[in-house]
């Protein structure tokens, strides 16, 4: 078959795989919402299988990562900067990679979660949880930027759903410092290397919400050029 | 002039069947680059970008093809050199045809990026440097014609630039698209009618009128381009009031409809890209035919040599065959890999593209369409339009250059001297 030069001119857009990439993430982290409910039911058996299923989808994420990278050669012509652009792939990547190690953390050593907090604690998963979800709606604005032509309308748009985005990681932040305290009046009844945990565990679920935010927030610096 | 008197019959089926060889290399290769980009948005389907290549191509040949075959006729060469031996340039025209077919052939089997004019513009300076004499070539016209091969990607990338950046501030940049695309495409349109007509009363139909002895003025050529622009823009805004907005669709992707307007426009800039082609590079086929068979029949080298309109008919014939036969293939490929190139960007790159080309025509540049249509993408790139471009081609056209012209040069000088063995 005869190679066109036209044909060859075309290069594989990388914006719709980075989505499905981002999709991917949200969908490992969601899992999280299910997680802490089963872990809070003390349903060791079904938070396996949620751990599996997470794990499952961050080694998904992380080979379409890997396929992304490669299809992004040097002497590709784009709106977008290359370096911005795999900076943000791999923001995303990140965001699962915690979700992962929050489970991880809870598994590992069957951290039962207290009464007391436990609903607390799924609020506050969800609430970063959330803050996922909006960073996924900043990406998936995307393909639109790119289909206005780095619009001035489509720009406004997205510092729209920014604004939501740091909205979202600011209820979460709020929720955290109530959980903390919380855990703080009932620490002294708990097993001390528990408690340790649960700390760890509620800094590891703000940091994911806030690499979420980070994520997102990295689409700023691709339309300010 | 015994030479050509003795086997002047087998010259000149010689000279129709490499020309309708080559016309059938430029169908089979360059036609589907033209028109693949709009099968690849979209706009049209293959079938119908067939149809739209068989008509336009032969419209844009038979009416503004005149300059560039004159050049690749007789602007080359220069005739004098070859005044006592008529027949040698009978040989390298011919040499030149089954040279320039022979590489296309080669080159598309090898998937090597290769263009029509540059492969017959390189054989036709070979044999005319090497086996006639250095000065057989008008290097002046010929160093216009290689610079005209790196302006005019450039001027296309431009006038696409400008039209993409127009289409984002009057259209895609707006609170209201689909109204707004409504409104300005036909403007579009009017351009795309206007300049052909333009280009097909100035250099096309000059000679018909001259015929007749009538002479329109520019003013009134001008009248008439607008008139017809305004015709087709208006035959367009009939067209985009019968494509339906789908709320829908637009929830998924704001512009789903916009898009669908623009693919109306570019059933037009496609019928433009065809013409543009048709109009420079028919001429590769046509041109040496004409010549050979312009001296064959008069058995000299006369400088105002008529060009029969059959020669014109078996080009255009041969490329239809091209097209008809292989080329679809091709396009077929082109359409279903080139997804990324939405009918507004496509429109821009294929409309800077054909006014860039029918602008050589114009002035008899034969330049090379597939290049030019490049530079006019790369340019809707630099408008941030395209996701993503490999500049890696760039490379290959450079390459394409450096091959193609000794490629062509040397097979037509081999074939040159066995037809000196045969015939003289």
């Amino acid at each position: 078959m005869a190679s066109s030069t036209i044909l060859n001119l075309f290069g594989q857009s990388p914006i719709k795989p980075l989505q499905t990439h981002m999709h991917t993430v949200v969908d490992c982290v969601d899992l999280l919402n299910e997680y802490f409910v089963a872990v809070t039911k003390e349903d060791w058996e079904n938070v396996e299988t949620i751990y599996n299923q997470i794990s499952e989808l961050e080694s998904a994420a992380d080979d379409q990562k890997q396929d992304i990278r490669l299809h992004l050669p040097k002497s590709l012509f784009m709106p977008i900067n290359r370096s911005d652009l795999i900076h943000l792939l791999s923001k995303q990547d990140k965001i699962c990679n915690t979700a992962k190690d929050i489970a991880g953390l809870i598994l590992g050593r069957q951290q039962v979660v207290p009464k007391k907090i436990a609903t607390d604690m799924q609020a506050y998963v969800k609430s970063a949880v959330a803050v996922a979800h909006e960073a996924k709606a900043v990406i998936d604005e995307l393909d639109e930027l790119i289909g206005s032509g780095f619009g001035g309308r489509e720009i406004s748009r997205i510092n729209k759903c920014i604004t939501k985005l740091e909205k979202a990681e600011n209820k979460n932040d709020k929720r955290q410092v109530a959980l903390r305290s919380k855990l703080h009046a009932i620490e002294a009844d708990l097993p001390p290397i528990d408690a340790m945990f649960l700390y760890k565990t509620i800094e590891a679920v703000g940091f994911l919400a806030d690499r979420a935010q980070s994520a997102g927030e990295q689409i700023q610096i691709i339309i300010a050029r | 002039m015994d030479v050509l008197n003795e086997y002047g019959q087998i010259l000149l089926i010689l000279a129709i069947i490499f020309g309708v060889f080559m016309a059938w290399g430029v169908g089979a290769n360059d036609v589907a680059n033209a028109m693949g980009t709009s099968v690849g948005s979209g706009a049209i389907t293959l079938r119908q970008a067939i149809v739209i290549a068989m008509i336009f191509e032969f419209a844009g040949a038979y009416l503004a093809g005149g300059e560039v075959t004159a050049t690749i006729r007789k602007g080359i060469i220069d005739p004098l050199a070859l005044q006592g031996t008529p027949e040698y340039l009978v040989y390298g025209m011919l040499s030149a045809l089954l040279a320039a077919g022979t590489w296309l052939l080669i080159a598309s089997m090898l998937g090597w990026p290769v263009s029509t004019t540059h492969s017959i513009v390189g054989a036709i300076v070979g044999f005319a440097a090497v086996a006639i004499s250095v000065d057989a070539v008008n290097w002046g016209k010929v160093s216009t014609i290689v610079a005209s091969w790196v302006v005019s990607p450039l001027l296309a990338g431009g006038i696409s630039f400008f039209l993409f950046r127009s289409v984002q501030k009057l259209i895609l940049d707006t609170d209201k698209p689909f109204e707004n695309a409504k409104r300005y495409i036909p403007v579009y349109m009017f351009m795309v009618g206007f300049m052909i007509t333009m280009v097909t009363l100035i250099k096309g139909l000059k000679h018909v009128f001259k015929d007749m002895g009538f002479q329109l003025s520019f003013a009134e050529m001008f009248m008439i381009a607008a008139v017809v622009g305004i015709i087709v823009a208006f035959i367009g805004a009939r067209l985009m009031n019968r494509v339906k907005r789908n709320k829908e669709a637009e929830e998924d992707d704001r512009y789903a409809n916009v898009e669908k307007v623009f693919a109306i426009l570019m059933v037009f800039t496609a019928c433009a890209m065809a013409f543009a082609h048709g109009s420079n590079d028919v001429a590769n086929a046509v041109g040496p035919m004409a010549a050979a068979i312009g001296t064959i029949k008069s058995g000299a080298i006369t400088a105002k040599s008529s060009m029969p309109s059959w020669v014109l008919l078996a080009g255009g014939i041969g490329i239809v065959v091209g097209l008809a036969t292989y080329g679809y293939k091709v396009m077929g490929t082109i359409g279903k890999k080139i997804t990324e190139l939405t009918p507004s960007r496509g429109f821009a790159a294929e409309l800077g593209a054909s006014c860039t080309v029918v602008l050589a025509s114009g002035i008899g540049l034969p330049i090379s369409t597939t290049h030019t249509l490049v530079g006019a993408v790369l340019g809707v790139g630099l408008a941030r339009g395209i996701a993503a471009l490999n500049l890696r081609v760039i490379g290959n056209i450079f390459t394409s250059w450096v091959i193609t012209l000794p490629a062509g040069a040397i097979l037509s000088i081999t074939f040159f001297y066995i037809f000196k063995s045969i015939f003289s």
